[in-house]
């Protein structure tokens, strides 16, 4: 390990050693449970096996890149969970209606971003916490989902919609394309845009910010429209997959959402992260339920190790900053 | 009250070879300090000497790697805040950390709260925590809530809490830092009472006048090791330098006064409810106003609505002859006129962050645009102001907040010459800054006068105001008493503007007397 670290520390100018780096901790937890899983079942090591966790994790993955960018500001976004249900249902109802459905996916994508904007808004002029905005907003948008979809389900016959979320871009599940898209969106944004900077200034010293002449307002609006937006895709997606509009669907998605970001090295005090740590957190995550689903795990369990996990992993890269 | 000393005091603490090692830092080297009853012990060294680590290996926030502590000479063990507590000694952080929303008494008595029957006895804690507050001098309800209570008197309630606690050594880590003249004398007639009850007293701080005034001996810290200990009376302002920096500091202060160009800053009867009171003043290229006052005159105000971080009433800006009508500072910076702002870590630097991701932080459309990066263009801007500066960093890429004092208030500066401003407003620029990086600063400023830029100068130091200025306007409760020019400027003059002229409300008066 010493070793290890000593060479990093020689190549840190090199960009593939700085990422190696900063993720040190929760890529030696993803190698871990990637070696002890090959090994505990036949199953995990195979491409149909890796192209269903991938799938999987699409919808985590593209609702954590919102929820992390909410949480580089020193916020919280835990309307996603709720926008992904209204989204699906608005896109699915239009559609079975007759509308076009390219109509029909941009308005679901559209309540989502307008749910994002209110939610922005609310926050940059009044200063609400956001915690308790985002858990407002997430109880408006569950109501609406389920008025939308009057209390149950939407079935969805229009394959061409489905097609959407279940079809294949070569060997590649149409829902990971989106995500790996998003993902390299989002990298763009934070790397190279000064709204990227600006977001994790905001995030690191927000005084600092406001008296560097930054528009905190416009950084905050933007980032709460940005995650309703995703938010709302990734449950059009979602529907397209499951070929219904579900107004119950996505409950605790937040939860896994703040996971990943956590678990790729995010700060809960804003200011520190990045797609590259969120995209591990969000396969270490993946990789745990599937895992835990081929070795037979009752489900439940599931959801006590998945806390165990973020404790320990959190407490890990505490204690490694704090080294540092 | 004399401040010399007792030949025959008693040694109070007596701390030897006292080594501390942290991962990569040879933090204190086999350092020796000794302190007598009724003595005020200055420690004094740049950023870095070591200081912070010995006062916290006395106040038992970590232990020391080796070497014996004694006090009134029985050798005892520190390993915890609570060890230090139970053999009397108490410090006092430069960054108070009192419970903003909980009472006076309740914060000084926090954790060992007099109880009756299970309950908090309110009268009870009340009626001590009066009795100690009258030590210290503080003269307010013990049941007001802290964040009621000015800098300086929630420092006196810290020195309540010490004595409180029965401590018989108290280290004070640059306690007038954030205070103003009037209160600083307040905390040095505190200190003489405490001198004459027997206290022992550890005194950090940055400002050489001060030790002269209120300390008995001064030792000398150096790149975490001893360098000497001098009786204050026998030794002068110049060898403590040389013996803080190791070599000699020529020219501490460096201007070079010539008659100064056009009218770069134009401010006609600005107006702010409550906070300032029609306000109007000019400043010309190449020329240095320094504002003093005392904190609360309105001064940081007065800045913050020059650029357009507040919002003002009535009044007009102008700068270089253009009407200012600004909404947004980002708008304002284009304009030419910027500020560097008090406090580096709470309003200025994003310390999590890398020095060039500072640097860069307000010129961020000179090299990004649409998503392009010009990466040349980025460099040049982090290097000029390292080099122009003399930032010393181990790279851009390291964190701000392992700078050191002095090197983060030239990221602080370097950030703002980046967007090349016509006037540069400086608040508090040398607050909590080590001597050698003081006078590069006023090298700094000298020559960007040289340039022909203006600068406006905020200061609580009366010396720097004094020797950097050209024009000195003086400031009290939110108005402007008085304007003093180059050679008229002396200490009395600001301070009687500050305090008395047209007329001094009757607590000012009494706390100056």
């Amino acid at each position: 390990m010493n070793l290890i670290k000593k060479t990093l520390d020689e190549h840190s100018a090199n960009p593939v050693v700085k990422y190696l780096k900063t993720n040190l901790g929760i890529l030696t937890a993803f190698l871990i449970m990637f070696l002890f899983l090959t090994f505990a079942s036949d199953k995990f090591l195979t491409v149909q096996n890796w192209i269903n966790v991938a799938r999987q994790i699409s919808t985590n993955a593209v609702i954590s890149i919102g929820v992390m960018s909410a949480i580089l500001i020193s916020g919280i976004d835990l309307t996603v969970g709720s926008v992904i249900a209204l989204a699906g249902c608005v896109s699915v109802k239009l559609i079975e209606n007759g509308t076009p459905i390219l109509m029909g996916i941009l308005t679901g994508v559209a309540v989502g971003t307008l749910s994002g904007i209110v939610t922005g808004m609310i926050i940059a002029y009044t200063k609400m916490p956001p915690f308790v905005v985002t858990l407002a907003m997430q109880n408006v948008g569950r109501g609406a989902a389920y008025l939308v979809a009057n209390g149950a389900p939407i079935r969805c016959t229009t394959e061409a919609f489905e097609k959407m979320g279940t079809g294949y871009l070569g060997p590649v599940p149409n829902p990971v394309v989106y995500t790996v898209i998003l993902m390299g969106l989002t990298w763009f944004i934070l790397n190279k845009t000064q709204l990227g900077r600006h977001i994790y200034a905001v995030g690191g010293n927000r005084e600092a910010a406001v008296f560097s002449g930054i528009n905190i307002k416009k950084v905050e609006i933007f980032v709460y429209t940005y995650s309703g937006s995703l938010a709302a895709f990734a449950g059009v997606v979602l529907a397209a997959r499951m070929a219904s509009g579900q107004p119950a669907v996505g409950i605790g998605y937040e939860t896994d959402a703040v996971a990943a970001s956590v678990l790729g090295g995010a700060s809960m005090t804003g200011g520190i992260g990045s797609v590259g740590g969120l995209i591990i957190g969000a396969l270490v995550i993946g990789i745990l339920s599937n895992g835990l689903n081929l070795l037979g795990v009752n489900s439940f369990w599931q959801y006590v190790a998945k806390g165990v996990v973020i404790i320990i992993a959190v407490y890990i890269d505490m204690i490694r900053k704090n080294k540092a | 009250m004399e401040n010399g000393i007792d030949q025959k005091s008693e040694i109070l603490l007596k701390a030897e070879h006292i080594d501390k090692k942290f991962p990569g830092v040879h933090a204190l080297k086999d350092v020796s300090l000794e302190l007598l009853k009724g003595e005020v012990h200055a420690l004094l060294g740049e950023n870095g000497a070591g200081k912070s680590t010995l006062i916290n290996v006395l106040g038992g926030v970590f232990p020391p790697n080796s070497g014996e502590i004694f006090i009134e000479g029985k050798k005892t063990t520190i390993r915890n805040i609570s060890d230090a507590q139970r053999e009397g000694i108490a410090v006092i952080h430069q960054e108070l950390v009192l419970v903003p929303y909980m009472s006076i008494a309740e914060n000084i008595y926090m954790g060992r709260e007099p109880k009756r029957n299970l309950v908090v006895d309110k009268t009870e804690m009340n009626r001590e925590a009066e009795a100690v507050m009258k030590r210290v001098g503080l003269n307010r309800d013990p049941s007001t809530p802290v964040r009621e209570l000015s800098i300086a008197q929630q420092q006196m309630v810290e020195i309540a809490k010490a004595l409180s606690l029965d401590a018989r050594i108290l280290v004070m880590d640059e306690p007038t830092s954030s205070l103003t003249e009037n209160e600083v004398n307040i905390l040095f007639s505190i200190i003489r009472k405490l001198k004459a009850d027997g206290v022992g007293i550890i005194y950090v701080s940055h400002r050489m006048s001060e030790l002269f005034e209120i300390t008995d001996r001064v030792t000398v810290m150096r790149d975490g090791a001893y360098i000497a200990t001098k009786n204050t009376k026998e030794t002068n302002a110049d060898e403590l330098v040389y013996l803080m920096v190791g070599r000699k500091v020529e020219n501490y202060y460096t201007r070079n006064f010539r008659e100064p160009g056009e009218v770069t800053l134009k401010v006609k009867n600005l107006s702010m409810k409550g906070l300032l009171d029609n306000i109007s003043f000019e400043a010309r290229a190449g020329e240095v106003v320094g504002f003093s006052g005392l904190i609360g005159a309105g001064r940081s105000e007065l800045m913050q609505a020059l650029v357009g971080l507040r919002k003002y009433e009535s009044g007009t800006v102008e700068i270089c002859g253009q009407l200012q009508n600004h909404q947004n500072y980002h708008k304002t910076i284009e304009k030419g006129i910027v500020l560097v702002p008090e406090d580096r870590k709470k309003l200025g630097l994003v310390l999590i962050n890398h020095v060039a991701f500072n640097t860069t932080l307000a010129v961020l459309k000179e090299f990004m645009v649409r998503g392009t990066v010009n990466r040349k263009k980025e460099n040049e801007i982090i290097d000029r102001a390292v080099k122009t500066l003399r930032i010393k960093t181990s790279g851009n890429e390291q964190k701000v907040g392992t700078l050191s004092g002095g090197n983060q208030q030239k990221v602080l500066i370097g950030k703002w010459l980046a967007t090349n401003p016509e006037v540069l407003i400086l608040d508090e620029p040398t607050r909590g800054v080590d001597v050698g990086a003081k006078a590069d600063i006023y090298e700094i400023i000298d020559n960007l006068v040289q340039k022909g830029i203006t600068i406006i100068m905020v200061s609580s130091d009366l010396n720097e105001v004094i020797n950097m200025s050209d024009r000195v306007i003086v400031m009290k409760e939110g108005r402007i008493t008085g304007t003093l020019k180059h050679e008229e400027i002396n200490q009395e003059a600001v301070m009687h503007m500050a305090t008395y002229e047209g007329g001094g409300n009757e607590s000012n008066k009494e706390n100056a007397g």
